[in-house]
């Protein structure tokens, strides 16, 4: 799945960065991804794997902090968490309800020497 | 230790690319489509008619994004349409950097739409802007009802869905009411039109939008 060419990205981003910053090793990876993306942990774990033989990445553990999907209703401003992605509002039914979560994919920080 | 704080967007590259694509097709005032699909849906057929019935009022090009192969190309070559092949080498979707190149092919004097054909998956496709205006999702009533709450993400990214095969409805045990249900659950705002690519039925609504949205695109160039 697409969970390879988004590890492909994380990396080059790390990659870019550490260059930037004289790190040699990167030791901890943590990386924010929402539910919405449907960009499976598991999968993240495994693609990242690929880049281990590369010394940057060799003693690098990756986490991965999951966002829920949330929604914040137009009519009634109320906010809420999108279950079953029934993006309906709760409070008010309205069916006008603005993504406020879920989709994020970011690198929010790594360590490393 | 050094700790590096980035909130750098993982695909942050691909937008930027995504973002130049978009500005290239306005200045042109191309109307630009990504028709997404899973594979069996019908998605060829259904940009198979479509050309057809624009032939003569449109000017339209096509980008087919394959993994490997080149046979829905060679189908949409034989309507005389320009079509640009890319071949993903195995990636799920296209991205925003493999329709650059593309763009180079066509000759975009004068052409009103252009149509890229994604990979055939429901997943990839949604996460990756490739500069487009609209996308539409072909989804076909033998698939089940439970695609869209399998994959919601790409009904909550697109305009459009086309509900195709509905031909076929009284062989499946799909729900048409149910499932247009769920789909506005995810976006109310979703245009639904149903049709039977095989049968050549139900493509005047989607036409017209289509046109529609060609009209406004060449209106702001
Ligand atoms: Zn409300």
């Amino acid at each position: 799945m697409h969970e390879l060419s988004l590890m492909e990205n994380v990396v080059a981003t790390l990659r870019a960065s550490a260059a930037e910053n004289r790190i040699k090793k990167i030791t901890r990876i943590q990386l924010v991804v929402g539910k919405l993306t449907m960009a499976v942990p598991e999968a993240l774990q495994f693609a990242f794997e690929v880049f281990k033989e590369e010394d940057l990445f060799k003693s690098a553990v990756l986490e991965i902090k999951e966002e829920p999907v949330r929604g914040e209703c137009k009519e009634c401003q109320h906010a809420f968490e999108i279950k079953d992605y029934e993006f309906l509002c709760p409070s008010c039914s309205s069916p006008q309800v603005k993504l406020v979560g879920g989709r994020e994919l970011y690198i929010d920080f790594y360590e490393g020497d | 230790m050094v700790k590096v704080r980035l909130a750098a967007p993982v695909l942050q590259q691909n937008e930027e690319v995504a973002r130049e694509n978009r500005t290239f097709f306005q200045k042109h005032g191309i109307f630009v489509l990504n028709l997404m699909s899973s594979p069996g849906s019908g998605k060829t057929s259904t940009l198979e008619r479509t050309i057809e019935h624009l032939a003569g009022s449109l000017k339209l090009g096509v980008i087919e994004g394959d993994i490997y192969t080149t046979r829905d190309a060679e189908r949409i070559e034989a309507y005389g349409v320009p079509v640009v092949q890319i071949n993903t080498a195995g990636a799920c979707h296209l991205d925003a950097r493999m329709i650059r190149p593309a763009l180079e092919d066509f000759d975009f004097g004068g052409l009103d739409l252009l149509i890229i054909e994604n990979v055939g998956n429901l997943v990839c496709p949604a996460e990756f802007d490739l500069g487009e205006d609209a996308r539409a999702v072909v989804l076909s009533v033998a698939e089940g009802n439970d695609k869209p709450l399998k994959y919601p993400l790409i009904f909550r990214q697109a305009q459009v869905v086309l509900i195709n095969k509905i031909d076929l409805l009284p062989y499946t045990d799909c729900d048409l009411s149910l499932l247009e249900k769920d789909i506005r659950a995810i976006n109310p705002d979703l245009e639904i039109f149903r049709i039977s690519a095989r049968e050549n039925t139900g493509f005047s609504p989607w036409l017209s939008w289509l046109k529609e949205q060609v009209k406004i695109k060449k209106q702001k160039a």
